[in-house]
């Protein structure tokens, strides 16, 4: 069994695991269950002046039968006092020793911020995570979002917090911003140990076209909500791999957003996080997902041979790059194997309506029968020569693994768009004509 | 005892309800969902109408049901029906492509019926746009599934197309011939309402022979289609078959159309002869209207019987009895029906079945009903129309696809021609004899929706299910064929 326990900037946990500040890390009794159910960590929901949240609350994006592939909320920070909140982190904490209790935080002034850094390591929490996410409402009133978007004030409280910081302080990076690197810079540059992303994203999911206005419906107005849940994930990992290859970086990630399951969980620590935060899933299904996280992520090390999680972090960060570096040289193409295919011709369309008029339909002699394979009923059929190997079609064929994509020797040295460009201006080679 | 009616109306409601009800909108979603929209899909192809399949089942998941009705009725005006009454399994759901993914097909039946329904419910009409009449006239006669079929295209056509029917309600075999739980009058009803709002008119009460001639008809109108279907059930032809209590099928499934169902009279004992679909609705609808036993006879054996799968299930299911190799051989009683005279069979090394001597038994029945099938019209026609061929079957001779008879400007379709199909074959062969006449009369070529797919099909275009429908026995068939001869299996 691999050892899934994390060290994040000093903040340990047995496993990577975390439930994200959110609803279901609103009370003690919420986080006995998660404990309870294995989890290895909890970031509070966020602490501050009480709030007054508004009904309804929440809206989701549904897709073909699925439910919450998107969610979204208006929701603000805590609507208990900080009393409460402290009291109960401190409760917890004696209860679960070896588990991570971190204090989400929002305030405003100095003053209040050192204040509340102060009730937090008094409340025994592991560390503290600063909200400078919340992209509605608190951002309103200064706090949120309207802090994460402004590198320079990020700069500047992070600055303010770390006078008063006497256990790790994380600081939680809005989305909402076009480049997350400059946010990630400034908390560094002020001293935080560590960041963690994304917080949910500025939206609207639906319009209800009966009332003219979108859910969640307050009264015949709506605002814009937190978007999250497994529809932001590849938007996530993209920051997440942004911030972990970043030179300027360099700091421990708590990686969030859209993650459901250890695989998701192993995506975000290939790219460069030491533990993962979870909100929606829990919202969705309950404390109990965390036992496959934790017993899929264990068997996926152990069948990559790998002793700890953190043999894992990082590993993919340094396959992505920039395009110019990659080999124009290289090539792929779609190949069918015609014992799997079904005969929904679903490649056929989207390759010739969406893509490169790459596929034919020939007969289906010889390529087998069954009940989507009619007699005279034409079956798809690559043109090898024109396959660009885009990989629509594999993406579209609803059969697993029934067109996979297959390398191609092009006889070629490989050769990056850089390369090429230099090789141009060398007059070593002529230009690659262009496609007819 | 005589026959009567055996149950109340409140038990009624529930052994004659509904058997497949219609699906919830939650449930039609789901299912909808799980359709991948196959392009060029081969339930498309397996459907004698050459509905677009995907396409309805898509407006279904997108919430536009009176879009997915109108598209199902554009190539099936009788799709409420045939969403009820197809053998779904050997046309569209047994062509499904989730099949070779190991799942079930998608419910294509019952999504039909959500949508048609949800269309007959919000009370929308399909064709909102009549088109211009062109002036040309088109009699039909009978008023069943291949005359609706036919005169609904006509009038999308811009022909003016006269029905005329003998009954006294258009509907034909749709009307009065359905079994009861799989659909009721009213459905029969709105789909002949919606062939009148495209402008068809019904002259019921009209017989061919007795107050319509023929001569008439060809002279006042610019084409002639013959729905005619069948005729009378067939003789048994052994003593004691004209007794009181001995029914045809038909008439007796025509009851239970024409009358409250807790006025329908049954007998307590019921034997049915035969042991085709017909046959089926009959004897389990016999033993929900309240027969205590209601039993199958049948020369042949279980895997001879030519009723669907689907349909002996049901009949298992309503816990009616069978008798498999039984030949009647007298019908016994005095006035009326006492029992039947029976004996078992077997089958001669020809193939063919008979009577094992000395195996003759009595079996008390009150009620015997006839399913070995009904007479061809051949000799009544040959008398109203002398130069309209029929072949050795008595079947109307017509040009395979355009359903022209011998007799110049007269078309035929459904039963008549085909010896008798389903609902859904009835319908495609209206249609085709509709685009004929209308290719006839206007010089004009209608081509079926042939999918552009088809163009890149190096053998050539095959056409959708509407102009060669795969018949799923076909399909196997095929597909064994293919395996022996060394194709990949899928
Ligand atoms: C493969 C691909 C290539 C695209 N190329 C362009 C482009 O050349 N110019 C452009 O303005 N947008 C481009 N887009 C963006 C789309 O126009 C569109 O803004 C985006 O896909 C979001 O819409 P969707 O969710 O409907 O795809 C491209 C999108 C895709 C998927
Ligand atoms: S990989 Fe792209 S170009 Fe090649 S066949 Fe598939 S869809 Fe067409
Ligand atoms: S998408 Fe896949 S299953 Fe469908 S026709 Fe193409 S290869 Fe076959």
């Amino acid at each position: 069994m691999a050892d899934l326990s994390i060290n994040l900037a000093g903040i340990r946990s047995p496993n990577p695991f975390w439930v994200a500040s959110a609803p279901p890390a609103n009370t003690a009794y919420q986080c006995h269950r998660a404990f309870e159910a294995g989890w290895g960590g909890l970031v509070w929901k966020t602490i501050g002046e009480p709030i007054v949240n508004v009904s309804s609350r929440y809206s989701s994006l549904d897709l073909n039968g699925q439910r919450m592939v998107g969610f979204n909320n208006i929701e603000l920070i805590s609507d208990r006092s900080p009393e409460t909140n402290f009291r109960e982190i401190a409760e917890c904490k004696k209860r679960w020793p070896d588990r991570a209790v971190i204090a989400s935080l929002m305030t405003d002034t100095r003053e209040n911020w050192h204040e509340m850094m102060k009730r937090s390591l008094d409340s025994g929490a592991d560390g503290v995570e600063l909200n400078f996410g919340c992209p509605h409402g608190m951002c309103e009133r200064g706090m949120g979002s309207a802090v994460g978007q402004n590198p320079d004030v990020i700069e500047t409280i992070v600055g303010w917090v770390m006078e008063a910081a006497q256990i790790p302080v994380i600081v939680k990076l809005t989305p909402n911003v076009t480049d997350v690197t400059r946010s990630a810079r400034a908390a560094k540059k002020a001293g935080a140990h560590a960041i963690s992303l994304i917080n949910t994203i500025n939206s609207i999911t639906q319009v209800n076209l009966d009332k003219m206005c979108p859910e969640p419906y307050v009264a015949g107005q709506s605002t814009h909500g937190g978007y999250c849940g497994p529809a932001v994930k590849p938007i996530a990992l993209n920051m997440v791999q942004g911030c972990a290859a970043d030179p300027l970086v360099q700091l421990p990630i708590s990686g969030i957003g859209g993650i459901s399951n250890w695989k998701d969980a192993a995506e975000f620590i290939a790219l460069g996080s030491t533990g993962v935060q979870v909100c929606t899933a829990i919202m969705h299904y309950g404390f109990r997902i965390v036992e496959d996280m934790i017993d899929g992520l264990s068997d996926f090390l152990d069948s990559k041979k790998m002793k700890s999680v953190n043999d894992l972090r990082g590993k993919a960060v340094h396959t992505i790059g920039n395009w110019e570096n990659l080999n124009l040289n290289y090539k792929r193409i779609a190949s069918i194997d015609y014992d799997k295919c079904i005969g929904c011709n679903l490649c056929y369309i989207a390759c010739e309506d969406g893509a490169h008029q790459a596929i034919a339909l020939v007969s289906p002699n010889g390529h087998g029968l069954g009940p989507g394979r009619l007699p005279g009923k034409p079956v798809p059929q690559i043109k090898e020569v024109e396959c660009v190997g885009c990989n629509l079609c594999s993406l579209v064929c609803p059969v697993d693994q029934c067109i996979t994509m297959v390398d191609v020797s092009t006889g070629k040295k490989p050769m990056s768009w850089k390369e090429y460009q230099t090789r141009l201006a060398a007059r070593e080679m002529k230009a690659i004509p262009a496609h007819a | 005892m005589p026959l009567q009616p055996r149950s109340n109306s409140k038990e009624l409601a529930k052994t004659m309800g509904d058997i497949e009800p219609c699906y919830r909108p939650q449930e039609a979603k789901v299912e909808a969902d799980r359709c991948l929209y196959c392009f060029d899909a081969p339930c498309i192809m397996a459907c004698p109408t050459g509905i677009d399949i995907p396409g309805f089942i898509k407006k279904i998941a997108n919430a536009n049901l009176v879009g997915s009705a109108r598209v199902i009725l554009e190539s099936n005006i009788l799709g409420a029906s045939c969403a009820r009454v197809c053998p779904t399994e050997v046309l569209c759901e047994g062509a499904c492509v989730m099949l070779d993914r190991d799942e079930k097909p998608i419910k294509i039946g019952r999504l039909q019926r959500y949508a048609t329904d949800a269309l007959w419910e919000k009370k929308a009409n399909p064709f909102p746009k009549t088109p211009k009449r062109n002036g040309k006239k088109v009699a039909l006669v009978g008023s069943g599934p291949a005359s609706l079929g036919c005169a609904a295209e006509l009038a999308r056509l811009g022909y003016q197309a006269v029905v005329f029917e003998k009954d006294a309600e258009p509907g034909g075999l749709n009307r009065y011939g359905i079994a009861y739980y799989k659909m009721t009058p009213e459905v029969a009803k709105q789909e002949v309402k919606w062939v009148k709002d495209l402008g068809v008119e019904f002259r019921c009460k009209s017989e061919v022979g007795k107050n319509v001639k023929v001569e008439k008809l060809l002279k006042d109108f610019d084409a002639l289609f013959l729905g005619v279907g069948l005729g009378k059930a067939h003789r048994l032809g052994i003593p004691g078959e004209d007794k009181k209590g001995v029914v045809e099928a038909l008439e007796f499934i025509r009851w239970i159309h024409t009358k409250p169902l807790h006025q329908v009279p049954v007998g307590s004992r019921v034997a049915v002869i035969g042991c085709g679909n017909t046959a089926i609705d009959a004897v389990t609808q016999a033993k929900r209207l309240g027969a205590k036993e209601a039993v199958i006879v049948y020369r042949r054996g279980e895997e001879d019987m030519p009723a669907y799968e689907y349909e002996y299930e049901l009949a298992k299911t309503d816990a009616c009895g069978f008798l498999f190799h039984t030949a009647v051989v007298e019908v016994l009683g005095g006035k009326e029906v006492t029992g039947l005279r029976l004996a078992k069979t077997r089958t001669d090394k020809h193939g063919k079945t008979e009577i094992v001597k000395g195996s003759v038994f009595e079996e008390p029945f009150d009620m015997v009903i006839k399913a070995t099938g009904q007479e061809k019209q051949a000799p009544a026609w040959k008398k109203f129309l002398p130069k309209l061929k029929f072949d050795d079957k008595g079947r109307i001779e017509v040009q395979k696809g355009t359903g022209q008879t011998s007799v110049p400007k007269v078309f035929a379709g459904g039963d008549a021609v085909n010896g008798g199909r389903e609902v859904v074959n009835a319908v495609a062969e209206g249609k085709k004899a509709a685009l004929a006449i209308h290719a006839m009369l206007s010089g004009q070529k209608v081509a079926g929706p042939i999918q552009g797919s088809r163009l890149g099909h190096q053998d050539g275009p095959r056409g959708s299910g509407f102009l060669q429908p795969v018949r799923v026995p076909e399909l196997e068939a095929a597909y064994f064929t293919a395996m022996k001869n060394g194709a990949h299996r899928g």
